[in-house]
């Protein structure tokens, strides 16, 4: 990604093709704001594979014809605080893999994980607890709830970790609960609540440390797709409430577009584009990123900022539009709108520039970008 | 694979050839020449004199077996009031038969609750209270005992690989040694009584604990263990909150087998001394009081049922949790069932002695019933059991055992080589002859024959009745279940039980051994075919049907290839019930390996007993190579 000091104000020289309403975005972020952040990770199995000489220019199939499975190759990320950062691919490209390095859970075989400036592949045992106990959560998409303790002593099984006492770890879970719409299941145990029940119980507990990181590996998959959305419904609400840095990890594309700042698509353990949904949808990196997104509706996914550009020398008239709508949001206007070029604003009132009609209306009736 | 095709067959004709040169072999082909055989059993008596002199091993014995011995003086004070420390009992049994049916009703309910207390009760009245409740007291103290050292040694073998690979072939032994096996070394060490018995049946039981263990361990998801690391859990929070309960199931399951495996070896510890059921139901047979004998027999099949039930329900129950709002009284039932009842006893028995504890002239007996009826059945069946005796006798078992020390054993080596490398080449070929080579050596070789006639000749009876059966039984659900529950309520019954029918029927001698064994070697045989037949993939058999087979073609063709592998697991394992059913057999009077290790054990001779063990253990053991081999390949060539 670009680096924001490139650009000067944004209204005079934002170059076509880039936003206004995404370098707001990008202004608000910088380089000390990186929380989690990984260099040249790799995670191969097989015997011995920490003595393997690893570099970019090592490719799967080398490995694989030498007994070893790469389900981590070369990737460079990085997540800042406050961000969403989607990881999406089909299932065996590695994603799980990947957050499971994000958090330790597994060793990187080479490269490095830096968790706010910190190196925790470095860190001993007692550090990376530490770590755990103040800064981490983690959804897991079969639950992980521990069998024997209800539903509420699960939520509090982080802080019992901690060593707090009953009364305020319970005081605490049970304010978790509410908040994850569990209030009376309490006493509970896993296995008599249902799938979208249990998760919400494995997302309270993800909580209930207050983490500033939060992991969610697949938390949605395991569940039917009307609990699907609904729990989609219940995490933005969630995330609106409270401010962390996410790492999701999805198969699901639709979900990733709803849910994301940032995505990275993965194939084969290999990062294939990390972008904003925009501009995974209008400029892919790949044939293998273009393939995925081809079937997408773009409307859904390109907001008016996007494709705003600078009225070289036209006028722009009559009420705006919000940088942030969606095309299918503006449908009706757009549809209805007798200008050709219609302004944009930021959320703050802040012109950005014109949003052409008509090529907003061929890319909400699939045309191509 | 043409080695594998080629090899057998030769090894197989040269058996056939040397059999039937067998007239003019020289005599080292016939038998393992003297210069052959090896002192094995001089040699393990020097290393357990070296052990029991020169590595103090006897002060660690002696420090174990004196905890284990108070912890026996206490329970026995409390179950049969022996004036040791507490000084409390003896508890009435009307308190112990209530305690017994609140326990069945919390872990299970109404029913259990019954049978539970029933059983306490019917020991009582029938005068059986002292002998039951030794039994027990070992029982209550050897089970938690085996259960901490198994569940130590499981952490232990899951935690280092190095750890599993040594403890996995002992376990394996240690599995298939005869329980006799086991009483020679601690009788050597520990003397003879009921601290022995006890510190045997602890020994005996820790294996199948182990393995359950690891078992649990490998089994927890692995989201689990990570929302656990993610939680900040240290490596023991780990182990202690996420680890072991959530392997519960498994662990209890474990738990279960303990107690089972306690109970089968109490119950035979009475061989050395140890007082109790098992002590009384020997002397009894030994003097053919089958009505009394009978009583104590079916005592210790409700103790078997009742202890099965009681820990499979606790393995098995799932937390409930309660309503929100529930009252004192609903939260407390368990509580409630238990202590009212309880008062009610200690009631009964502060107002007659009879409830404390039934005396002998008080006691009801159904022997002289037991004794008359069987009496006429017997008489009734006299002719069937006679020429039965006379026929399996004159027919099958002199012609078979004749043939059996006839073959050369020569010919026995390469046909069991012949038969590994038939099922799993070269390898196979060499695990058969590694098992059965030392037996030659060790100079039992003629004894090792009469028990692998007898085991034989016994599993050929077991699967003649248990396939049938099993076919029977599979043919519907509802049979099938039936038809298993029985199954395993037999498997629950220590396998002493099973020679007092026998021994009514037949008396004393040869076809009583080989009944009882039949008996005992045909439950599995029953279970594996019926389970076999019942999961074969409802497709195949409705696809099969559909092709137009009748019901036989559709069995021959169809069902029956399915089944095969899990009938040859169930056949395995009949091997090894026969095998462990021959050995306790031999007090009866066979002349088998059985028989020299009842003498090896009246002799307190280590070096031979364990001989006698391992030759036991390893005729087992190459069993399983071959059959388990077999099913495996099987099983993986059909894809299921």
């Amino acid at each position: 990604m670009n680096s924001p000091a490139k650009f000067g104000d944004p209204v005079v020289t934002c170059p076509p093709g880039l936003s206004g309403w995404e370098l707001s975005r990008e202004s608000r972020v910088s380089e000390a704001d990186v929380v989690i952040s990984c260099h040249n990770v790799w995670k191969v199995f097989g015997k011995g594979a920490e003595k393997l000489r690893l570099t970019s220019a090592t490719t799967a199939e080398e490995l694989r014809s030498t007994g070893y499975i790469a389900a981590v190759r070369d990737v460079s990320l990085s997540v800042r605080r406050g961000e969403m950062l989607v990881v999406m691919g089909l299932s065996g490209s590695g994603k799980s893999t990947l957050v499971r390095c994000l958090a330790r859970l597994v060793d990187v075989t080479s490269g490095a994980v830096m968790v706010e400036g910190r190196d925790i592949g470095a860190m001993t045992e007692a550090e990376l607890i530490q770590l755990r106990r103040a800064k981490m959560g983690m959804v897991f998409q079969s639950f992980g709830l521990l069998p024997h303790r209800t539903a509420i002593e699960n939520v509090a099984f982080p802080l019992e970790m901690r060593g707090q006492d009953r009364a305020t770890r319970l005081a605490r879970a049970r304010a978790m609960m509410e908040l994850v719409g569990l209030k009376g299941r309490e006493d509970y145990f896993p296995r008599e609540l249902s799938g979208g029940q249990q998760q919400r119980v494995g997302i309270a507990r993800s909580l209930a440390v207050e983490p500033d990181i939060w992991f969610l590996d697949e938390p949605f998959s395991a569940l039917d797709p009307l609990i699907r959305r609904e729990m989609q419904d219940e995490f933005l609400r969630l995330k609106s409430m409270v401010a962390k840095t996410i790492v999701f990890i999805t198969h699901d594309f639709d979900e990733a577009l709803r849910l994301a700042d940032r995505i990275a698509i993965m194939k084969d353990g290999a990062v294939e584009q990390c972008d904003t949904p925009e501009r995974i949808v209008m400029a892919p990196a790949s044939e293998y990123v273009a393939k995925f997104t081809s079937a997408i509706d773009r409307g859904r996914v390109i907001r008016a900022g996007a494709l705003a550009e600078l009225p070289a020398g036209r006028m722009l008239e009559g009420p705006p539009v919000l940088a942030h709508q969606t095309l299918r949001e503006l449908a009706h206007q757009l549809v209805c709108d007798p200008r050709n070029l219609i302004p944009v604003v930021t959320g703050e009132g802040r012109p950005v520039g014109g949003l052409d009609k008509s090529r907003a209306v061929e890319l909400l009736f699939g045309g191509e970008a | 694979m043409p080695a594998r095709l080629s090899a057998w067959p030769v090894l197989l004709a040269l058996a056939v050839v040397l059999a039937a040169a067998q007239s003019v072999l020289p005599q080292a082909l016939h038998r393992p020449p003297e210069w052959l055989v090896l002192p094995f059993a001089h040699w393990i008596n020097s290393i357990f004199v070296f052990v029991q002199e020169d590595l103090g091993l006897m002060s660690l014995t002696r420090a174990f077996s004196d905890l284990v011995e108070f912890c026996l003086d206490v329970t026995a004070n409390l179950l049969y009031g022996k004036s040791r420390w507490p000084h409390l009992g003896p508890i009435p049994w009307t308190v112990i038969a209530v305690a017994a049916g609140a326990v069945g009703y919390a872990l299970s309910g109404w029913r259990l609750a019954v049978f539970s207390a029933g059983t306490f009760v019917w020991i009582a009245v029938m005068g059986q209270w002292k002998w039951a409740m030794e039994t027990l007291s070992v029982i209550v103290v050897a089970a938690p005992f085996s259960v901490a050292l198994g569940l130590t040694m499981g952490i232990l073998a899951w935690r280092s690989a190095t750890v599993e690979r040594v403890l996995n072939p002992i376990l394996n032994v240690a599995q298939s040694l005869p329980h006799f096996a086991y009483m020679i070394p601690v009788v050597v060490f520990i003397g003879i009584g009921p601290k022995a018995g006890a510190i045997v049946t602890i020994i005996f039981s820790v294996p199948p604990m182990i393995r359950m263990t690891l078992l649990g361990l490998r089994k927890v998801s692995p989201e689990i263990i990570e929302s656990g690391q993610m939680s900040g859990a240290t490596r023991l929070q780990l182990m202690t909150r996420v680890r072991l309960p959530s392997a519960r199931t498994e662990i209890l399951i474990g738990v279960n087998q303990v107690i089972m495996q306690c109970l089968a070896m109490v119950v035979l510890a009475s061989f050395i001394g140890m007082p109790g059921l098992g002590q009384k139901l020997l002397q009894l047979l030994q003097a053919l009081k089958i009505g009394l004998s009978a009583e104590i027999g079916i005592t210790i099949v409700l103790l078997a049922i009742l202890l099965d039930r009681l820990s499979r329900a606790w393995a098995l129950r799932q937390p409930e949790h309660n309503e929100a709002g529930a009252s004192w009284l609903e939260r407390h039932r368990l509580l409630l069932v238990w202590a009212v009842p309880t008062a009610l006893a200690f009631a009964l028995a502060a107002w007659d002695p009879y409830f404390v504890e039934v005396k002998r002239n008080q006691a009801l007996s159904i022997a002289g019933p037991i004794d008359a009826a069987m009496d006429v059945f017997v008489r009734a069946a006299i002719p069937v059991t006679d020429w039965l005796r006379w026929f399996l006798i004159t027919w099958v078992l002199i012609p078979m055992r004749d043939a059996f020390l006839w073959l050369p054993y020569v010919t026995v080596l390469l046909f069991l080589a012949a038969v590994g490398w038939a099922i799993g080449g070269l390898r196979s070929a060499l695990v058969s002859l590694a098992f059965i080579i030392p037996i030659a050596l060790s100079g039992w070789w003629d004894r090792a024959m009469i028990t692998i006639y007898m085991v034989t000749v016994s599993v050929v009876l077991a699967i003649m009745i248990g396939v049938p059966l099993g076919l029977w039984g599979a043919r519907r659900a509802a049979r099938a279940e039936r038809l298993l529950l029985v199954c395993d309520s037999f498997q629950t019954f220590p396998s002493f039980i099973y020679l007092i029918p026998v021994i009514m029927l037949f008396g004393v001698n040869d076809v009583a051994v080989i009944a009882a064994v039949v008996v005992f070697a045909t439950v599995p045989i029953v279970r594996y075919t019926v389970e076999g037949l019942r999961n074969v993939p409802a497709e195949i058999v409705e696809a099969a049907s559909m092709s137009g087979a009748s019901r036989w073609q559709r069995l021959i063709h169809a069902e029956l290839p399915l089944a095969l592998p899990t009938m040859v697991v169930g056949a395995n394992q009949s091997i090894m019930f026969s095998l462990f059913m021959v050995i306790i057999a031999a007090f009866i009077g066979t002349q088998d390996l059985g028989q020299e290790m009842q003498r090896a054990l009246s002799s307190t001779d280590v070096g031979k007993g364990l001989v006698l063990g391992f030759a036991v253990a390893f005729i087992g053991l190459m069993a399983d190579h071959l059959l388990v081999r077999w099913s495996a390949e099987r099983k993986q060539r059909l894809g299921i």
